[in-house]
């Protein structure tokens, strides 16, 4: 286990790596200038070229690269360009409303998907399993931004159930981590549906039925846990969806987190910012995969490692 | 002059005191984040109403005018007789947020601050025509030599050649006067955690949620400001802050209305009262490069211009916008009330287009900036061209990309400039030649989308930014107007529309149109009030 943990981590390394390289590759090369941008447009050449030297923006890739991950292995995430504050103490203001944010939503998606997965699986064929499955294909294709202002409106301006927007307790976090979580609940549902479907109809229940247990504890003991397996995986996958969703659920709502962060960012091409974002999350998006690798063998022995 | 100094000044503490009340807060929202308040760095709309809140500099603007007023300073300046000193005198008894009085060492820090490389200041360029300045950009000076200091409450800038405008860049929100000690003790941040000597000082500042801003109960204009405190939400979806209006959480819609709920709103008899418009001194327009292939030919500029119908471009945009005739807009001194500009006739288009051999059209491509309306905006353009047989392409792209392909020689025939409008910086026609359709911005990262250069321009603009006594301001309004006259004969744009300004606010909140939509700081917090 440990020797798989440490594997799983220079891979993680390796990824960071990759990402980071990937993306100041694509900043570095798109045909926007960051230094006319902080310049204005009221900018001389002579002021946009010494804004330019300043910000290292006429050095070569290597050389910038370079710098950077140099910056970065020392913890420093640079400056913003736009604002001229650190990146590590901005990333840090918006990291905990994102957490929250997940958290929420993750919780929301496990606790309508799953029920609904399994009713539409116990229910195979008959009309609880096509509403099940009609929701979760809703839930999947519906727009976000969408569905984040029809919530808002009937549930929070119409019904007043819950504020406005912004940011806050659970009545704040409710309608964000809800429309971030209504279309991975669909998911989870689809996932749910045919994983329990393809465990019950192993040999290992037939055995089970034959020795007479219950058809609840069927399910509960024998089936629910195998099925469960391929959810653990999603869990670990999702950090990385609502990596991109954040952007518009955080926007619609107020929610201060990453998400606004990097886009007002790209807006400007704020390139420390962008690449702060973008190696923050995805040390996250590795981490998730990293907890979910570590916690599939505690629920399926077979899956350990010795 | 110093009695019109002190009636204006008066003006501008009491202003309509008979109807405000005193005390309440408000509630201002904005979908984007502000990224500033250090008035050296912030340079967008949304930045400068909220700097003016906690800076001064020592020039203003009476409300809803462009007429110059002083602020910090005493008085209006003395110029000297060549018109290239500015002698100020501060006002006494002005103290900073942290409670040092201000001097004019702080003058001088502020501008050479602005001026500095390091600062990355994107008013830079403003400041260079003080004598010395350049030299001390390129590190070739300690100080600048143009700024001397004469005693704690005058200061002397000279300029390397007079400029009719400099005291239009002095009342800029780069010019705010910030104290050296509290922008060292903000260790590179000040921006967050802004000092000044305004109406109102900066108490909270909650990263991607609101920006709260109190009285400064220490205000040297003891009239101002009405309100007690302000807070700034940020983030909040138009839409959502619309709905937030409605109930009484929001007292004004920063970003303005929603498109989706513009119509509704204007056309609701109950509303009437809480909607303030004001035509801005702005331009939406397209740039026509006069150096490309068949551009290059006046006559065809000239059928681009007829073959536009701007007035469907401005249902587009739900009628937020007034024709525009010319490239200066109505509210800019100098603007020309009898120019018609181009009328939309396809037909005298055609015939152009015909006279410069191009009878059967021609291919070229348009830049847009990938933001709705504008790709819809440039869509119509498209159409209205294919109708006079001109075939365009529309590369509808990132801002930045759009910017930095309009300022590479030879590379965008035609550019959409929506949502890169030209904005006035300060109430002078000369903001709306030098950066944009000079000689010396016709360059590679230059703004002169139409790459035109006329060097005779750029020596009458030359020769009316001299005209510095307040006896020659019509002669050189008047030279200016010539200018643009040349400049549309010459068809470099095809100026579309000035961008009018819709401004929602509660029923408790109140003011005039100076203090919703001011031409200069869009919103004056400072004379906002709240009915009890």
């Amino acid at each position: 286990m440990l020797r798989f943990l440490t594997a799983r981590v220079g891979q993680s390394v390796l990824v960071l790596l990759v990402a980071s390289l990937i993306t100041f590759s694509l900043v570095f090369l798109l045909p926007a200038d960051p230094a006319r941008l902080v310049a204005g447009p009221s900018a001389s050449v002579a002021t946009v070229n010494s804004i330019r030297h300043e910000l290292g923006l006429d050095q070569g890739f290597v050389v910038q690269y370079g710098r950077y991950l140099g910056h970065l292995v020392q913890g420093d995430l640079g400056q913003s360009y736009k604002q001229q504050t650190g990146v590590t103490a901005l990333i840090g203001s918006r990291i905990v409303p994102t957490l929250q944010l997940m958290l929420g939503a993750v919780a929301l998606e496990l606790l309508i998907g799953l029920p609904l997965g399994i009713l539409a699986a116990l229910t195979r064929g008959r009309w609880p399993d096509r509403v099940a499955m009609v929701f979760a294909f809703v839930g999947v294709s519906a727009p976000q931004f969408w569905l984040a202002l029809t919530l808002v409106y009937v549930l929070a301006y119409d019904l007043r159930m819950f504020p406005l927007g912004g940011y806050g307790g659970l009545s704040h976090l409710f309608l964000p981590a809800l429309t971030l979580g209504i279309g991975g609940a669909g998911w989870y549902a689809r996932v749910m549906r045919s994983s329990l479907l393809d465990v019950l109809s192993r040999d290992y229940i037939r055995t089970a039925r034959a020795k007479g247990v219950s058809a609840r504890g069927v399910v509960l003991r024998h089936a629910l846990r195998n099925a469960a397996m391929p959810i653990i995986s999603m869990i670990g996958l999702d950090i990385g969806t609502f990596m991109g969703g954040v952007v518009v659920v955080e926007s619609v709502f107020g929610w201060p987190g990453l998400g606004r962060l990097v886009w007002d960012a790209i807006r400007v091409v704020d390139i420390p910012v962008i690449m702060g974002v973008v190696i923050f999350s995805a040390a996250l998006i590795t981490l998730g995969n990293l907890l979910a690798d570590a916690l599939q063998p505690l629920i399926d022995p077979r899956t350990r490692f010795d | 002059m110093k009695l019109t100094a002190a009636f204006l000044s008066t003006t501008l503490v009491l202003g309509l005191a008979h109807a405000q009340q005193r005390g309440g807060e408000m509630t201002v929202s904005y979908k984007d984040d502000v990224t500033t308040l250090d008035p050296a760095i912030g340079y967008d709309w949304q930045n400068w109403p909220m700097e003016k809140m906690v800076f001064d500099g020592l020039l203003d603007y009476t409300p809803g005018t462009t007429t110059l007023v002083p602020r910090l300073a005493a008085k209006l300046p003395d110029v000297s007789a060549d018109g290239r000193s500015y002698t100020f005198t501060l006002r006494s008894g002005v103290k900073f947020h942290n409670g040092r009085g201000l001097t004019a060492s702080d003058v001088k820090y502020t501008l050479e601050r602005v001026i500095d490389p390091k600062t990355k200041s994107p008013g830079q360029s403003f400041f260079l025509g003080i004598a010395g300045a350049q030299a001390f950009a390129d590190g070739k000076a300690k100080e600048v030599t143009g700024i001397k200091v004469l005693s704690p409450t005058r200061v002397r800038i000279t300029l390397s050649a007079p400029n009719a405008a400099f005291l239009n860049i002095m009342a800029m929100n780069f010019a705010f006067i910030v104290p050296r000690e509290a922008v060292a003790a903000a260790k590179g941040d000040f921006g967050h955690k802004p000092v000044g000597t305004g109406p109102f000082t900066m108490t909270a500042w909650v990263s991607g949620q609101s920006l709260t801003f109190k009285r400064n109960p220490a205000y040297f204009l003891p009239a101002l400001p009405y309100l007690d405190g302000v807070t700034v939400k940020v983030g909040t979806d138009p839409s959502v802050a619309y709905l937030g209006l409605q109930r009484g959480e929001v007292d004004l819609l920063g970003d303005g209305i929603p498109p989706a709920q513009f119509l509704q709103a204007k056309n609701d008899p109950q509303l009437k009262d809480n909607i303030i418009s004001k035509t801005q001194v702005n331009t939406s327009y397209l740039s026509i490069n006069t150096q490309m292939n068949e551009l290059k030919d006046v006559r065809v500029r000239q059928a681009i211009n007829h073959a536009v119908d701007k007035t469907k471009i401005i249902r587009i945009i739900n009628g937020r916008g007034e024709v525009a005739r010319g490239v200066l807009p109505p509210l800019m001194p100098g603007y020309d009330k009898t120019a018609k500009g181009y009328d939309y006739s396809p037909d005298k288009a055609k015939a152009l287009l015909k006279a410069a051999g191009l009878a059967s059209g021609f291919s070229t491509t348009l830049y847009t900036n990938s933001t709705d309306p504008n790709p819809r905006i440039a869509q119509s353009i498209q159409q209205d061209l294919a109708q006079v047989g001109i075939k365009v392409e529309i590369k509808s792209q990132a801002q930045g990309t759009v910017i930095e392909a309009a300022g590479s020689r030879n590379t965008a025939p035609l550019v959409w400039s929506g949502g890169m409008a030209w904005t006035q910086d300060f109430p002078d026609p000369s903001d709306f030649y030098g950066p944009i359709l000079s000689c010396g911005s016709a360059v590679p990262g230059g703004w002169n989308w139409s790459w035109y250069c006329d060097k005779a321009l750029d020596a009458q603009a030359a020769k009316a930014d001299a005209m510095t006594r307040p006896a020659q301001r019509a002669a050189r309004l008047k030279m200016y107007s010539a200018i643009f006259k040349t400049l549309n004969d010459q068809a470099v744009w095809v100026p579309i529309f000035h961008e009018v300004r819709y401004m929602m606010h509660s029923d408790r909140l109140q003011g005039t149109e100076a203090e919703f939509v001011d031409p200069i700081h869009l919103i004056g917090y400072e004379r906002l009030w709240v009915k009890k």
